[in-house]
């Protein structure tokens, strides 16, 4: 299952991250998790939430850009060696990743990986042949819209 | 491209003018330079007591070259005379009033009498049958009409010419868009930024406007350039033709492009075109790009004496394919208010303009920043993210960046720093002043 994430453009300055994590407060929008790719001189801040569609409404409307893309979330053992296992599973499969981030999520002993491939389809094809299950929206909060 | 047959039924008598031979059409600018000079001299205080302080008289004027001993008018000129102080006729003989919007403050004010209003109808009737349109043909004239001189102005040519002209102004895009399908309308007058907004507007409205009659498009009234004509050509069935003119001189109608669609011919006969250096006000040899100074032969209400337009261009000597003698200027792009002297390069905003319209399609809002680090003068352009170029990933964005970073130091010929930043961060409020900012004047 596909993950929506919203990824927004941000200038690498002091008090520039604080400008939408404000507006998606106001907006009574949880992030769920976030991950920041950074240059010197901007940056592309990448955000779950609960309520995707809300929050890249409301950050429009605030003025940003914000594009909804979609990722991959998938449930590993949070244990040496578990990010290994996925990613020789997908390295076997010669599926290119374009990003990846990692969290945890209230769940004793699970990790939730968030990967952007160049191919989805392929990806998960490929995952669940080697076994590896992908995560659904409601198991990371997000409700549907 | 043969020269037009004068006895064909679609040749409007006004542009014979057009194909004067070389030496008539100077005898005839002599003729009506003298008178000119004769007028403003003897009704415009100005202008007297400018000739009077370079000891010039209009009786000194004998050759076309002898123009250059005379003084210029600015626009500052006319701010300082607001509302009627460069006025040659009484009130009685004027017939109309138009204004252009300053960028700062008060207006500028300018007048015709009953004849100026005629040679502005045939100027612009020459126009029009340089764009390829005659008795026939429906041209919907969306120019604003009003104080702006573009309405009213491209609206008498089309009488003049015979064709047939919708009075439509400017606005309301979705009614343009169904009177262009309706009425079978054949040309096309607006600014051209506006009419590439009536294009994606019809697009999305699912109307092809390659099915229609149009045939032409007369654009004007700001600077533009080959590439957008080249998207606007390629999205329509027409053939998009640049006009010139401004309202100090008489409004649209001073200049115009033909069927070869390479350099604008200058209506010569009414407006006296020179090239000058504008740093120095020396007047420049054939072929050289400067600023363009223009002289009205002909008006009455208001005639103007080497006014310098701002805009820099190079004019044409070389025959047209298309048999008129009249000289062409090559578009312009920019104006020398605006150059930039950096590292001694001289740089015009309207070159990085062009260059971010190739990359990105549109022109997103910019701010160009200079500064000086150990002596050395530094440009950094700002370029705002659009959704329509932003992406999830970091490698795209930084190849956007580099494309742009290229596209202007190709165009300017100087190393360039590009920055992305974020959407409605550069300030708006002032226009196209607020595009540049100087910081090498802190500098001690």
């Amino acid at each position: 299952m596909k993950l929506a994430q919203l990824s927004l453009f941000i200038e690498n300055k002091p008090g520039k991250l604080v400008a939408p994590c404000r507006v998606l407060a106001n907006a009574g929008i949880s992030i769920v998790t976030l991950s920041l790719a950074d240059t010197g001189e901007f940056g592309i801040l990448r955000l779950v939430v609960d309520r995707c569609d809300a929050a890249r409404a409301a950050l429009t409307e605030a003025g940003f850009v914000a594009q909804r893309t979609e990722v991959i979330a998938l449930e590993v053992p949070d244990r040496p060696g578990g990010l290994a296992e996925v990613l020789t599973a997908i390295d076997s499969a010669g599926v290119s990743i374009e990003y990846m981030y990692a969290f945890t999520y209230g769940r004793d002993g699970r990790a939730i990986l968030v990967f952007r491939f160049q191919d989805p389809d392929r990806a998960i094809t490929a995952l669940a042949g080697a076994g590896i299950g992908v995560v659904a929206p409601v198991a990371v909060g997000q409700v549907r819209e | 491209m043969t020269p037009p047959d004068p006895t064909a039924a679609e040749f409007h008598p006004a542009s014979a003018l057009d194909f004067l031979p070389r030496e008539r059409l100077r005898e005839l600018q002599l003729a009506r330079l003298h008178q000119t000079v004769a007028r403003s001299y003897g009704r415009v205080a100005l202008t007297r007591q400018r000739m009077e302080a370079r000891g010039v008289a209009p009786d000194d004027v004998r050759s076309l070259a002898d123009l250059a001993r005379l003084p210029f008018t600015t626009k500052v000129d006319l701010r300082d005379t607001y509302p009627f102080g460069l006025f040659a006729s009484p009130m009685q003989e004027i017939v109309r009033l138009h204004a252009s919007s300053g960028t700062t403050g008060k207006p500028i004010v300018v007048a015709y009498t009953r004849e100026d209003v005629a040679v502005w109808s045939e100027v612009m009737a020459r126009t029009f049958a340089a764009c390829g349109l005659h008795r026939g043909d429906i041209v919907q004239n969306a120019y604003g009409y009003g104080l702006f001189t573009g309405g009213l102005g491209a609206h008498n040519g089309i009488e003049e010419l015979g064709a047939t002209v919708i009075p439509i102004s400017g606005g309301n895009t979705e009614r343009q868009i169904m009177v262009l399908k309706d009425f079978g309308v054949t040309a096309f007058c607006s600014t051209p930024s506006y009419f590439l907004h009536l294009i994606e507007r019809a697009e999305e409205l699912g109307v092809d406007l390659r099915t229609l009659p149009l045939r032409a498009g007369i654009f004007g009234a700001e600077p533009w350039t080959d590439s957008m004509r080249r998207r606007i050509e390629a999205r329509t069935a027409l053939r998009a033709y640049d006009i010139y003119g401004l309202s100090e001189i008489i409004g649209p109608g001073v200049a115009s492009e033909c069927a070869a669609q390479d350099g604008l011919h200058v209506f010569e006969d009414r407006f006296y075109p020179e090239i000058i250096d504008p740093e120095t006000g020396e007047v420049l040899l054939e072929g050289a790009e400067g600023e363009l100074v223009l002289t009205t032969l002909s008006k009455q209400a208001m005639p103007m004496v080497r006014y310098r337009t701002r805009d820099i261009t190079t004019l044409i000597t070389e025959p047209c394919p298309c048999g008129r003698t009249l000289r062409r200027m090559r578009r312009v792009g920019r104006r020398s208010d605006d150059m930039l002297i950096i590292r001694g390069v001289n740089v015009y905003p309207s070159q990085i303009e062009a260059a971010l319209l190739e990359v990105e399609g549109t022109l997103p809002h910019y701010q160009l920043v200079l500064d000086r680090e150990n002596g050395l003068d530094r440009l950094s352009v700002e370029v705002e993210v659009t959704p329509e170029v932003f992406s999830d990933e970091v490698r795209v964005l930084e190849g956007l960046r580099a494309r742009l970073a290229h596209a202007i130091e190709h165009t300017v010929g100087i190393r360039v720093g590009v920055r992305l930043v974020e959407p409605h961060t550069i300030d708006r409020s002032q226009g196209k002043a607020n595009r540049v900012v100087d910081r090498r004047r802190k500098d001690p």
